[in-house]
């Protein structure tokens, strides 16, 4: 039914503006009004992937890059989990460091970028720090105030119905902080693309970027093309599987989980 | 809202037929009894209360009323072990509060069922895992069992209640603490809630403690109204009408006895 749906007229609609878009940018680059050398045409991009997934280039850029964002992406999510629920819990801890990291928050991650690269040189760990330093503290913040922001009336209720500090995190702070913390899930993943993009086309010598800073040498422009929209889609699959979990996990909340 | 009011009526009518019979409770442990000794409460320089003295005896229903700010709620919250007092004792079957807590409950007046839990998982709270059928038991108690897979978020408010009702009654409570469970409610869903209150308190022989503001509510259901006022219990009046009680000469009596008493402080 639902799939029905989503084929519909309107639904129709939703593509017509980015159709007609490549379509003016195919005529525009076949009458020779843009060069292919300053922006290539869409059929050359689409040649171009497929001569790259032929020979297995794409593939293997492809899987370095989310090797790497997922790596960095575990390490900065899992410390940014447990120090924001540390913080939230705990008074003391909040006490502790919530103030050092909210003044190393206002320090853009990438500005590091010369620092990391004397610390690390431009091998796999100086990327990786760099993402896991960008998801960091989207997710400190969101699981902290996640946790703060629960029902004190709740945890008072979970108190007198003889609550175990077990049960208690597994019934009442984890899934009332949850909406929150997807929140900065989300907002993290898009930060981890970003950090990537500039880590990989600043130095690195395999990833999606590299791919095109290497193209770009060879002035072969339907490459780095191929690679912007690449960074897109990939982007874009890995958001529509956070808004799947967040549907499948808050189905219980009035606004994230109308099934 | 149709259907819960059915199912409200249904119940009043099954209890009714169930008649008078709270002398033998199921097998549960009988209510438990409370003794308070110069119990004192304040918060910053304002003292709530001072100097309590009450003696509660196991299975009694006990309504306690007064104005907002009188510290009916406080005096709950002590004896729950939500609040520490600064001064005496309460001893709840010989226990603190703290001690006490696996054999007491408390119904709040907003509910405050997880949004995030099945009602049926609301009521199994703090149940083990071989205790999980006892929720569905209490479930069933309150008239909600086809709601079980249900979301708090749909149930109108009465409904939601019920469902704190039954979690509450879930762990088979030797005391229940009922702290205006019925203030936010419309007047008909209240007749049917103050009727499943009182039904599941003759089966089942717990103490209840309820503070209410409303007095006619305290004259239906309680053994012993209590009148806080001025950091103190002002009035120990006795109930002694024959139950179910329904409204007649001697409840509005009862009734304009206390509110004759709140009154007074007016001036």
């Amino acid at each position: 039914m639902r799939l029905v749906r989503r084929w519909s007229v309107a639904g129709l609609l939703t593509w017509l503006v980015p159709v007609i878009a490549v379509l003016i940018w195919e005529a525009l680059s076949a009458s020779g009004l843009v060069p292919a050398r300053k922006l290539p045409s869409p059929h050359s991009v689409v040649l171009a992937f497929w001569e790259m997934l032929k020979s297995g280039e794409l593939l293997q850029d492809v899987f370095v890059s989310t090797l790497r964002a997922a790596t960095g992406f575990l390490i900065g999510g899992v410390l940014g989990f447990v120090f924001g629920l540390t913080a939230g819990i705990s008074r003391l801890a909040e006490r502790l460091f919530d103030g050092t990291l909210q003044m190393l928050r206002m320090v853009p991650h990438l500005a590091l970028i010369p620092l990391v690269i004397v610390w690390f040189g431009i091998g796999e760990s100086a990327k990786v720090f760099l993402v896991a330093c960008g998801v960091f503290f989207p997710i400190y913040y969101n699981t902290y105030h996640g946790i703060r922001g629960i029902d004190s009336g709740l945890l008072e209720m979970a108190r007198v119905q003889g609550l175990g500090p077990a049960a208690l995190f597994r019934e009442v702070i984890f899934p009332g902080a949850l909406p929150s913390i997807l929140v900065g899930v989300r907002y993290s993943l898009g930060i981890m693309w970003l950090t990537l993009i500039v880590a990989e086309t600043i130095a690195g010598n395999s990833g999606i970027g590299y791919m095109t800073m290497n193209a770009r040498e060879f002035m072969q422009t339907d490459v780095v093309v191929l690679g912007i929209l690449l960074y897109a889609a990939l982007g874009k699959l890995i958001d529509s599987a956070a808004r799947w979990v967040e549907k499948g996990t808050l189905a219980w909340h009035p606004t994230f989980g109308q099934a | 809202m149709a259907s819960d009011v059915r199912a409200g009526l249904n119940f009043l009518a099954r209890s009714f037929a169930q008649a008078p019979l709270r002398a033998v409770p199921r097998s549960e442990p009988a209510g438990l009894p409370i003794r308070l000794r110069g119990v004192a409460k304040g918060f910053g320089s304002r003292g709530v209360l001072n100097n309590v003295d009450l003696t509660i005896d196991p299975g009694q229903f006990i309504a306690i009323v007064g104005r907002s700010g009188s510290g009916k709620s406080t005096l709950l919250r002590l004896l729950a072990g939500l609040e520490v007092p600064d001064g005496g004792q309460v001893h709840l079957g010989g226990l603190s509060p703290r001690e006490a807590a696996g054999s007491l409950r408390v119904m709040f007046q907003d509910g405050r069922l997880l949004p995030w839990r099945r009602v049926i998982d609301n009521v199994a709270l703090g149940l083990s895992i071989a205790e999980q059928p006892r929720a569905v038991a209490a479930l069933r108690d309150v008239g909600l069992e086809e709601r079980a897979r249900e979301w708090p978020r749909v149930l109108s408010g009465g409904q939601r209640q019920r469902v704190a009702l039954a979690r509450a009654l879930a762990s088979s409570p030797r005391l229940i603490l009922l702290d205006e469970p019925l203030g936010a409610l419309d007047a008909l869903t209240r007749l049917e809630m103050q009727g499943l209150i009182e039904s599941v308190w003759r089966q089942s022989g717990f103490t209840a403690v309820l503070v209410t503001h409303d007095v006619a509510e305290a004259a239906l259901l309680a053994d012993r109204i209590l009148l806080i006022e001025n950091g103190g219990i002002s009035m120990d009046l006795a109930v002694d009408l024959p139950r179910p009680r329904r409204a007649g000469a001697a409840l509005a009596e009862i009734e304009s006895l206390v509110l004759e008493r709140l009154l007074k402080k007016v001036d």
